[in-house]
């Protein structure tokens, strides 16, 4: 009938097949290998460096004196102080958007500007926070005024993240809580909440992680370049492991390189420990329900 | 009996509110001296200046542990702002304090109380690979960087010199290092090409000239000395032939015009505070150590007396 | 049987987590509800200051900004050197650095990201997926300062060994590693988009006798296009509003070029610049971050907005 227009080409489309497939497998393998050489990289110039008089000791003019002590506090300080503040914030608001809010366009509005929010660069947090926490509220160069900017940062993916978890909880529980005559608030409180909370617990250690590693918004809060000395207050100057990195980095010296270098691996090992936090919380709690 | 949930509620929340009080335990070192000092001292300014202050910082809060020293590099112009702003206590400077600086910080009520420090040789740098300007005339410097200059390539400057690409490297007009240059080798100051790598942070510009064959730079000789094992420094000849900056050249002067004074300010409101005069006297009690230490040409002793008794007497 | 919970004399039922609570004050319940909702509103209406806050912030101090500097030779001027005696304000320089970047990262985060995609998607056994998709987040993960550190130590050796006479401060040093940032966005959203189409399409095809590569790239991504065209324009908009790797790698000289081996200044590192040196408030020179951070937020919005659009307008609705 057609035969002779019809021609099934079968081994060239094969052909054509396995070489996508091995295009496909190259672009993973790239990933992966750029993965590899920058651990390596890292690792290779920065192991040498790794010893507890890193994390004892402050930053110095010598290399051979230099610690990231005031870094890892002040990044721990900002961690402990975003996480008090996002975390509430973010969960309200989360639970507004699914229990409360009635789903008119105000709603939507709310909404599609959340997910807009998230989409902003960093540094435009940056310019935010340097106008209205360091000038306008007058907190200054301070631990409070970074913590403050980067919860605003991170603000939209832990409502993000906390709306998935809340809406993952099944209907049936509400209905359940509900009939027996309990109010809004209870049912959350009681019911909801604490079924949603591993979810939403990943999705705050996952936000925070992101969060430890930003670095341009806190050098336009301030970033200082010689603090020898953790924060005692939230309104201390500060410094945290990214913004030592970048001093580090920006450098002349191999030494100062080297040293970054260490200085990332124990930012990494901070991230990491965090990741396998999220996911063993996503694991073990997924189950539940 | 603790329900999964609610284990899973005191982890986070522990988590969350444990983490800043793991730092606190930082408090436990300032109250070990009952009469120690404590507070902070603000020093910014010059990036110049900054490797200075920063070991003063150094050393100064090893010995008293309880005072917190931070040193910025806002560039000598934008740290007087801030001092005569009152956001300082200490102001850098790789020059002298301009009169309309004094005139906005008199504004303010602050009177700036001027201290001498340490000699600087502003070095021009080039790449080590680079082997024909291996000295320059002031001439042939201003020639390169005044304003609206069309030099670009080695060969314009000289025409023996190689027809290679000049990358230039220099500070922001923020810095004091600017000013000075400009006013020395164009004969007016902030009077500069703007066409080049700008740049606060000095190690920016040791990066770009140690990286670029063709390059030339200009910062303070106390960053050439920490990388001269990559870098070249340019002798400047001001009509008496070559001189190359160093210690006795910078001292006596012989290399001119880029041999300078460098200076801290501060203020009467400053010393009010006991940790800024400790600090201040530590500062010039031991220019002698850490300023050759550093990189910089140090005062004569008798000088830094001098200056101490300047600050005694506000 | 009835197995539900029957309320004791004093009105006191257990809830899931074992506790009792007080079944009656029907009144002080109602008011205690209307105080929490309304907590719980404030914390919705946060997000919206957020926004309201940025746009005030720039809109405000760049009009001071606009009073001093005609609009026209800000959009139009190639020559952008405010600290400089000097002045000029032409953000084309600046503009032409942030595109650069975001149009080479893309050369290499696009075409790795859509094949790492459809290879997921369509090839790969769920081992392999629980392999390679942890991996993905782990790159996605790291942070960007850390990539600056990769760039300047080890990509830019290795460009200036290619290219000799590649400035040690160079647009390819930055373009690549942004690029490799980005794969893992580009590769999970859409993955996702080529995941939500359904197998029924791909069986037919296959019914037809179309092979795996035909099904993959004449089928599903067509079908699953508007998320994937969606997640290109996120990737571009997160590769412009890129700052740390670029402040350390790519340099600090504003200029119009096309060359990726010379040193060029994007607007996020421009803003970094700023900031370090702290140009004190209130002068000219400060308000250009706020002029040049409006240009950001502006184009980085609009092209949020565009992806959004993109994924309703041309979403083929599956049952």
């Amino acid at each position: 009938m057609s035969s002779e227009r019809f021609k099934p080409n079968n081994r060239r489309r094969r052909r054509a097949g396995t070489i996508f497939k091995t295009v496909c497998l190259v672009s993973i393998a790239f990933s992966i290998l750029s993965l590899a050489l920058l651990l390596f990289d890292v690792v290779r110039d920065g192991a040498g460096w790794l010893s507890i008089d890193l994390l004892t000791h402050y930053p110095s003019r010598f290399p051979e004196r230099a610690g990231i002590k005031s870094a890892i506090l002040g990044t721990l300080w900002m961690m402990g102080l975003t996480a008090a503040v996002s975390f509430p914030i973010g969960v309200g608001a989360a639970i507004y958007l699914e229990e409360y809010a009635p789903k008119n366009w105000l709603t939507r509005i709310l909404q599609t500007n959340i997910a807009n929010l998230a989409g902003v660069p960093s540094i435009v947090y940056g310019i935010l926070g340097l106008a209205i926490f360091v000038r306008y509220f007058a907190l200054g160069r301070s631990v409070i005024a970074g913590a403050l900017t980067l919860a605003l940062l991170i603000l939209p993916v832990i409502i993000i993240a906390s709306q998935e978890a809340i809406k993952a909880v099944p209907g049936s529980l509400r209905q359940a809580s509900y009939g027996v005559g309990a109010t809004k608030w209870q049912t959350i409180r009681h019911h909801i909440f604490p079924v949603a909370l591993p979810g939403i617990l990943t999705g705050t250690i996952l936000s925070l992680s992101r969060a430890i590693g930003e670095t341009a918004p806190l050098i336009m809060i301030g970033a200082l370049t010689f603090i020898a000395f953790p924060p005692k207050s939230p309104m201390d100057p500060f410094t945290v492991l990214p913004i030592q990195i970048f001093n580090w980095t920006a450098k002349p010296q191999k030494e100062f390189h080297e040293l970054a270098a260490a200085a990332i691996i124990v930012l990494l090992v901070l991230l990491l420990v965090m990741n396998a936090a999220a996911i063993f919380l996503r694991n073990r709690y997924q189950k539940r329900i | 009996m603790m329900t999964d949930s609610k284990l899973v509620r005191v982890a986070g929340a522990a988590l969350v509110l444990l983490l800043p009080l793991a730092a606190c335990g930082e408090g436990g070192d300032a109250a070990e001296d009952s009469y120690a000092l404590s507070g902070m001292v603000t020093i910014d300014g010059s990036s110049t200046v900054f490797p200075i202050s920063e070991a003063m910082a150094e050393e100064f809060q090893i010995a008293n542990s309880g005072v917190r020293v931070t040193v910025g590099i806002s560039g000598t112009g934008g740290g007087f702002k801030k001092f005569c702003g009152g956001e300082t206590d200490i102001s850098d400077a790789s020059r002298p304090i301009k009169e309309s600086e004094i005139e906005l910080c008199r504004e303010n009520g602050i009177e700036p109380i001027k201290l001498p420090v340490a000699w600087d040789g502003l070095t021009v740098v080039r790449n080590p690979a680079n082997d024909w300007a291996t000295c320059m005339t002031v001439d042939e410097l201003r020639r390169v960087w005044q304003p609206g200059s069309s030099i670009t390539r080695w060969n314009q400057v000289r025409p023996e010199w190689p027809d290679e690409e000049i990358k230039l490297y220099g500070p922001d007009t923020d810095s004091g290092t600017f000013d000075y240059f400009t006013e020395a080798i164009v004969g007016e100051e902030d009077a500069s090409r703007d066409d080049y790598t700008a740049s606060a942070d000095d190690n920016v510009l040791v990066v770009g000239v140690e990286g670029d064959r063709g390059s030339l730079g200009y910062f303070g000789f106390a960053y050439y000395e920490e990388s001269s094992d990559v870098l070249g420094a340019v002798a400047v000849d001001n009509g008496d032939g070559c001189v190359l900056p160093g210690r006795e050249t910078i001292e006596n002067g012989s290399y001119a015009p880029l041999s300078r004074p460098m200076f801290i300010y501060t203020k009467a409101q400053a010393l009010a505070k006991p940790q800024v005069r400790a600090f201040l006297k530590f500062y010039l009690d031991n220019a002698t150590i850490f300023v050759p230490e550093v990189g910089y040409v140090p005062l004569a002793s008798q000088q830094y007396a001098e200056h101490l008794g300047t600050l005694n007497a506000n | 049987m009835d197995q539900s919970p029957k309320p004791a004399e004093s009105g006191l039922i257990p809830d899931s987590s074992g506790q009792e609570f007080d079944f009656g004050h029907r009144a002080g319940r109602r008011w205690g509800e209307r105080v929490i909702a309304g907590m719980l509103f404030l914390c919705g209406l946060v997000s919206i200051l957020t926004t309201v806050g940025i746009v005030a912030v720039l809109v405000t101090e760049s009009i001071g900004f606009f009073r001093e500097v005609p609009i026209l030779e800000f959009l139009t001027g190639t020559r952008w050197s405010p600290l400089f005696a000097d002045q000029h304000f032409g953000i084309l320089p600046l503009l032409n650095g942030t595109l650069l970047i975001a149009f080479g990262a893309m050369l290499i985060a696009l075409p790795v990201g859509l094949t790492s995609a459809i290879y997921l998607s369509e090839y790969a056994s769920l081992n392999v997926r629980g392999v390679i998709k942890p991996l993905l987040e782990i790159l996605a993960g790291i942070p960007t300062v850390v990539y600056g550190y990769f760039a300047l130590t080890f990509v830019t050796p290795i460009i200036r060994t290619v290219f000799p006479g590649t400035g040690i401060f160079n647009a390819a040093s930055g373009a690549i590693v942004v690029g490799i940032m980005i794969i893992p966005m580009v590769a999970s959203l859409s993955e996702d988009a080529l995941n939500a189409v359904p197998q029924a399409l791909r069986e037919a095809a296959y019914g037809l006798g179309a092979t795996k590569f035909e099904v993959s790239t004449k089928v599903v991504v067509p079908a699953a296009l508007s998320g994937v065209v969606a997640s290109f324009i996120l990737a571009i908009s997160r590769a412009i509003g890129e700052t740390m790797a670029v402040t350390l790698a790519a340099g600090a000289t504003p200029k119009m070029t096309l060359s990726f081996l010379e040193s060029i200044q994007t607007m996020t590192a421009y803003i970094v610049q700023i900031s370090l040196g702290e140009t004190p408030h209130g002068t000219l020179e400060y308000s250009t971050i706020f002029a040049v951070g409006l240009v950001l937020f502006l184009i980085t919005l609009g092209m949020n907005f565009l992806s959004q659009k993109v994924t309703r307008r041309f979403r083929e609705v599956y049952e």
